[in-house]
């Protein structure tokens, strides 16, 4: 990706290197523990709305995944405000008013998303639909002709 | 229904309907990868929302070989001036680097070395050349987050006034940046 890559490179094997040691330890992949809060709850919180925002130099990652410079400032931003006693949406509007709404995971419910948040419940009820006018309309067999009731009956008999 | 099951009609809906689908979904795949492939779409365009909104309060101290800049500098301005967040550690920026220093002689530009230390930003100019009225340093790259950059380079051209009329994400070497910066700058000047 574009750019800020070069300073990622730096910091992968250290990157690596902590995950395999402090993994089971921590929760998330932040690079350096002293970037954690020293109150565990405001951690916990600063960690819950990290994770929605998305880094901008790796894209599919969230902030508090990512080792790049940039995401490690955001993170320090987010404590911050965190620290400060903001709400999650505070935080979450202060990053938006800068990067816009590409720096959410989970995009809001706006029109032009409304088709993306609708598709689980169209698809369920497409689905629904569809097995109801196929359940429903269960093709008959066709009735059973001379020589076959005569066939059904020899057989009834031999039993 | 009949006893042969649905009428011929019925089934041929049956089959064209799960073909529309795919077709639909196959139409909109196409278009968005001949998008990415003419340029007109991009997965990872962030787009910021700065471009028509004032500047950020800020402030950028003095970079070696220049002089610091703040908000209040840019809300002075009576003609357009061009931002340009760069980095010695950056390739693109060396990139960018010849067609700033041809820029420099239509407007001003003012220069914001990002996350850099001020000694290499120092050592990258007296080298590549520098095309920047003023210079500031950002070293934590906190100012860049109020600015919505994500990485560098990134140029903001600035209208009197101090309203931030057009943002690019990309360096100034490529055509398509440049030409959006053009069509701004003539807007900007009127």
């Amino acid at each position: 990706m574009r750019r800020l890559v070069f300073q990622r490179g730096r910091h992968a094997s250290v990157a690596l290197a902590a995950m395999l040691f402090l993994a089971p330890v921590l929760a998330s992949a932040v690079d350096d523990p002293s970037e954690m809060l020293p109150d565990p709850k405001q951690e916990a919180r600063a960690e819950a709305i990290g994770s929605q925002l998305r880094c901008l130099v790796c894209q599919n990652e969230s902030i508090e995944d990512s080792s790049a410079g940039l995401a490690r400032d955001l993170r320090k931003v987010v404590r911050e405000h965190v620290a400060k006693g903001e709400s999650q949406q505070q935080v979450i509007a202060w990053m938006v008013s800068r990067y816009g709404d590409f720096i959410r995971l989970s995009p809001p419910v706006t029109v032009a998303t409304l088709l993306l948040w609708g598709m689980p419940a169209l698809a369920l009820l497409a689905g629904i639909v569809g097995a109801v006018v196929i359940f429903r309309k269960k093709p008959q067999a066709a009735p059973l002709t001379d020589e076959e009731r005569a066939r059904l009956e020899e057989l009834s008999r031999e039993r | 229904m009949s006893a042969e099951g649905p009428s011929l009609g019925r089934r041929r809906v049956m089959m064209a309907l799960p073909l529309a689908g795919a077709g639909v979904v196959g139409a909109a795949f196409w278009s968005m990868l001949s998008g990415m492939q003419k340029g007109s779409f991009n997965p990872h365009d962030i787009n910021a929302p700065s471009a028509g909104r004032p500047v950020p309060d800020f402030t950028v101290t003095d970079q070696t070989p220049g002089v610091g800049f703040s908000s209040h500098d840019l809300q002075a301005i009576t003609a357009p001036v061009l931002i340009n967040f760069f980095a010695s550690w950056c390739i693109p920026c060396i990139a960018e680097m010849p067609q700033l220093l041809k820029l420099r002689d239509r407007l001003p530009i003012w220069g914001i070395a990002y996350k850099d230390k001020p000694d290499n930003a120092a050592g990258f100019l007296r080298h590549a050349g520098n095309p920047y009225a003023r210079i500031g340093s950002d070293f934590e790259g906190r100012v860049a987050i109020d600015w919505g950059v994500s990485g560098v380079p990134e140029s903001f051209l600035i209208a009197p006034g101090g309203k931030i009329v057009w943002h690019g994400a990309a360096g100034l070497n490529n055509d398509e940046v440049q030409n959006a910066l053009d069509a701004a700058l003539g807007q900007a000047k009127r």
